[in-house]
C-alpha cells in the first residue's frame, strides 16, 4: 500500500467506518458498530469464509472482562460450551514447587480466564459480522492506496475500486499496512526466542488448573483444554526457547519431543503424549507510536503486538474494540465527527497506557526469570513467595490478568454500548 | 465596575451603526477562519473545548424538549439559530442531531469556509452571514437559540440579547457561552490562551467585555427568558481535555428558557 494525500474521488459513497482486517479485533469493532447503528464496510485479503478445523491450532486465554464483550454481543453462548474455565494458576520456575497460587475462589466473579480455540472464536466472530446488514464485507481485496482527505479516508483497491469512510481502522495485525501506509512509526523489540505451540493428551486430570513455569530457555505455559470426546484430558502447551534451540526441537521426532515436554511438565498431570501437528512463531515486541491520525485509528496488533508470555495479546486488542466503539459511538451521539483526530485521541490516551504498561511488564518479566543468577533467582523467589502470602497484592494481580482493572470501557463492564 | 455594555459609543470605521458588530472583531476572526477545521491547527483548543459544549446544549435541549438521547436524531424536527457560527463548529453536531439548522455569522469568510464543510460532510445547513438583529427584525423564530463565544465580542450586549429574546420562541430553548470577568479569566483566557500558549491571537479578547455568569443571568431575565442552568468549562492541563464543571471561574455556559 503506497501512502497518498491526493483528494478521493468524491463520487464514492462514504460509509460511517472501514476496517481493515477481519480478525478478531476488527469483526468485534465491526459488529459493535453495526449494531450502534452505523455503516461500516470491512476489507480483508482473504474471502470472509470460515477457517477450516486445522486452519490455526493456537487456542486464546480469554479473560473474563473479554468473555464479557462477547457475551454482551450475544456470541459468549456459542463458545461456551467448548471454552475451558481457567479456575486457578499456578506460577513457578525451575522444577520446584509453585511459587504463587491464583485461585478462582478469591475473586467474586467466576473463571479467571476461559480457553478457546482460535478457529471457534473466528467462525463465531465470522458469523456475527455476516448476519449484520450494515456491515459490507469487501473481501478478498488488495489494497493499494490509503488516501487521507480532510473529509474522508479513501481506499483505492487494486482492481480500480474506491472504497471511502469517515474512518479507518487498521486491524491488520503485526505488520499492519494501514500503520505503514499513515507513516505511524513502531518501536519494535526482537527477542532471539521463539514459541512452539502444540496440543498434548495426558494421564491425569488438569482440574481447570493453568501453569506457567519461568525456565531458563523462557516462560513455559500448560494451559487447560476440554476434554477430548473419550474423556481424555488435554492441554495445550507454549513452549519459548531460543530460537535456535527451537528449530532443533522443530525437527525432533513425536517421541523424542514428548520426552523433552514430560521433562519439563514435571509430574503433575501425570505421562503427557503429543495431540496433533506443532507450529513455532518468532517472539517480538512491536509498539507503535501512535495510535491515531486524522481519519484513522490502529487497534489490536497493528498498535501493539506482545510478547505473548502472559497471553493478553488478544484480550488487549479486544479492549482495543471495546474503547474504539465507545469513543465513536459516544462522539456520534453528541453529533460530532468521529473521524476527527481529536475525538479519536481519546481513544489513544485511554488503550495506550494501559498497553505499553503491559507490554514492559511482561518484557521485564520474561527478561528476569530468564537470568540464572543465584542473587537474582533468590530476589525472584523472594518477590513470588511474596506475592503468594499478600492478598490484596495477589488479587490485584488476578484482577489485571482478569481484564477487569482500571477504567473500563462500557462493553468490556458488561454494559450496552 | 461598569459592564462595557452601557459604553456601546465610539464606532469603528465601516461598522454598521445599526448592527452591534465589531468590524475589528471580524477581521480578526477572518484572519484565522481558513484554519477553523484543521484540528492541528490553531484552532485545536477550539476543537477540543467543543464536546463539551456540544454536550451542555445537547442535554439541555433534550430536557427541554422532551426527547430521547438514544434516539439517532433526538432533535428532529426542531429549528435552531447558531449565532457567530464561525466554521460551524457547532452547527455540524446540531445538524447530525437532526436540528434544521440556520447558522449566520458576519464574516463572509467564515460562512464560505462552513458552507464549503458542510457541504464535504454531506449536512444541509442553511448558512447565512447576516446579523442576529437583522433576522430578528424579520421576525425570523427558532426553537433554539445559540450564541457560542459571542457575547464577549459584541459591542453593544443589551441590543444583542434583546435580538436574542426576539429570535427564541415562546418554549423555546436559549444557550450562551462566554467568559467571566474574574482575575483567573484574565490570567488564563488573556495572559495564557493568547501571549502564554499562543492559542489565540494576541487581542483576541477584550476582558473588559467579560460577564459574570450573574450578571448574564440577570440581563436574560430583564428580557423575559428565565435561567435554567450554568455550567463552566474546567481545563486539565495534564490530560489536555476539558470537562463541565461548577466552577464558573473562567469559561462558561448559561441556559435560559423563554415561557
Amino acid at each position: 500500500m503506497q501512502p497518498g494525500r491526493a483528494e478521493t474521488g468524491s463520487s464514492a459513497p462514504v460509509s460511517d467506518v472501514a476496517i481493515i482486517g477481519a480478525g478478531s479485533a476488527g469483526l468485534i469493532l465491526g459488529v459493535a458498530l453495526a449494531r450502534a447503528g452505523l455503516a461500516v464496510s470491512i476489507l480483508d485479503r482473504r474471502a470472509p469464509v470460515p477457517p477450516g478445523p486445522d486452519a490455526d491450532r493456537r487456542v486464546f486465554a480469554l479473560s473474563a472482562g473479554s468473555c464479557r464483550v462477547l457475551d454482551g454481543l450475544g456470541l459468549w453462548p456459542a463458545l461456551a460450551p467448548d471454552a475451558q474455565p481457567i479456575t486457578d494458576i499456578v506460577v513457578g520456575d525451575r522444577a520446584g514447587p509453585p511459587l504463587v497460587h491464583f485461585d478462582h475462589a478469591e475473586m467474586e466473579v467466576g473463571a479467571l480466564a476461559h480457553i478457546v480455540a482460535a478457529d471457534a472464536l473466528q467462525r463465531a466472530l465470522l458469523a456475527a459480522a455476516k448476519a449484520e446488514a450494515s456491515i459490507r464485507f469487501v473481501a478478498p481485496v488488495q489494497i493499494s492506496r490509503l488516501d487521507i482527505a480532510s473529509d474522508r479516508a479513501g481506499l483505492v483497491l487494486a482492481d480500480g475500486g474506491m472504497v471511502a469512510a469517515r474512518l479507518v481502522v487498521g486491524a491488520d495485525g503485526r505488520n499492519s499496512l494501514v500503520r505503514r501506509a499513515a507513516r505511524i512509526n513502531v518501536t519494535e523489540w526482537t527477542y532471539d526466542q521463539s514459541a512452539i505451540v502444540v496440543e498434548i493428551t495426558h494421564a491425569r486430570p488438569h482440574h481447570g488448573t493453568a501453569e506457567e513455569k519461568f525456565l531458563s530457555g523462557g516462560p513455559f505455559a500448560v494451559l487447560p483444554l476440554r476434554d477430548a470426546v473419550d474423556g481424555t484430558p488435554c492441554s495445550f502447551i507454549v513452549w519459548t526457547e531460543p530460537s535456535a534451540r527451537i528449530t532443533d526441537l522443530m525437527k525432533l521426532s513425536d517421541a523424542d519431543l514428548e520426552e523433552e515436554l514430560n521433562h519439563r511438565l514435571g509430574d503433575r498431570l501425570g505421562r503427557a503424549r503429543i495431540n496433533g501437528p506443532r507450529q513455532c512463531f518468532p517472539l517480538a515486541l512491536t509498539l507503535a507510536e501512535n495510535y491515531v491520525a486524522h481519519r484513522l485509528a490502529l487497534i489490536g496488533d497493528a498498535a501493539h503486538a506482545i510478547h505473548p508470555i502472559a497471553g493478553q495479546g488478544l484480550n488487549l486488542g479486544i479492549r482495543d474494540a471495546a474503547a474504539l466503539a465507545e469513543v465513536i459511538v459516544d462522539a456520534r451521539r453528541l453529533g460530532l465527527d468521529f473521524g476527527m483526530k481529536t475525538a479519536l485521541l481519546d481513544y489513544e490516551r485511554w488503550r495506550r497506557f494501559d498497553n505499553t504498561c503491559l507490554a514492559a511488564a511482561t518484557d521485564l518479566l520474561n527478561r528476569v526469570f530468564a537470568i540464572d543468577n543465584p542473587v537474582l533467582n533468590v530476589a525472584r523467589e523472594a518477590g513470588m513467595a511474596l506475592l503468594d502470602r499478600v492478598g490484596p497484592a495477589r488479587r490485584l494481580f488476578m484482577s489485571e490478568a482478569m481484564g477487569l482493572h482500571g477504567d473500563l470501557p462500557r462493553l468490556v463492564r458488561g454494559e450496552p454500548l | 465596575m461598569a459592564p462595557s455594555s452601557q459604553n456601546p459609543s465610539n464606532p469603528a470605521p465601516g461598522r454598521d451603526p445599526a448592527s452591534t458588530v465589531d468590524a475589528a472583531e471580524i477581521a480578526r476572526f477572518e484572519a484565522m477562519a481558513a484554519e477553523w477545521w484543521d484540528p492541528d491547527g490553531r484552532f485545536r483548543p477550539l476543537h477540543r473545548f467543543n464536546p463539551e459544549r456540544v454536550r451542555f446544549v445537547r442535554d439541555h435541549a433534550l430536557a427541554r424538549f422532551g426527547r430521547d438521547s438514544g434516539q439517532a436524531q433526538p432533535l428532529s424536527g426542531l429549528s435552531l439559530i447558531d449565532i457567530g457560527t464561525g466554521g460551524g463548529l457547532m452547527a455540524e453536531p446540531m445538524a447530525r442531531l437532526g436540528a434544521a439548522v440556520t447558522a449566520i455569522d458576519p464574516s463572509e469568510k467564515n460562512i464560505g469556509i462552513a458552507r464549503t464543510h458542510a457541504g464535504q460532510m454531506g449536512l444541509d445547513i442553511d448558512y447565512r452571514a447576516t446579523t442576529a438583529e437583522a433576522l430578528a427584525e424579520q421576525g425570523l423564530r427558532f426553537d433554539i437559540v445559540l450564541a457560542m463565544e459571542v457575547v464577549e465580542h459584541v459591542a453593544d450586549v443589551g441590543v444583542f440579547l434583546d435580538a436574542i429574546a426576539a429570535l427564541a420562541k415562546p418554549g423555546g430553548l436559549v444557550v450562551l457561552a462566554t467568559l467571566n470577568r474574574t482575575f483567573r479569566s484574565y490570567a488564563l483566557a488573556i495572559i495564557g490562551a493568547e501571549y502564554v500558549m499562543r492559542w489565540l491571537p494576541v487581542g483576541t479578547h477584550d476582558w473588559n467585555k467579560f460577564i459574570p455568569p450573574e450578571e448574564l443571568s440577570g440581563l436574560l431575565s430583564a428580557r423575559g427568558l428565565t435561567p435554567a442552568g450554568t455550567a463552566g468549562m474546567i481545563y486539565n492541563p495534564i490530560s489536555g481535555r476539558w470537562r463541565l464543571g461548577t466552577d464558573t471561574g473562567v469559561n462558561y455556559l448559561i441556559a435560559a428558557e423563554k415561557p
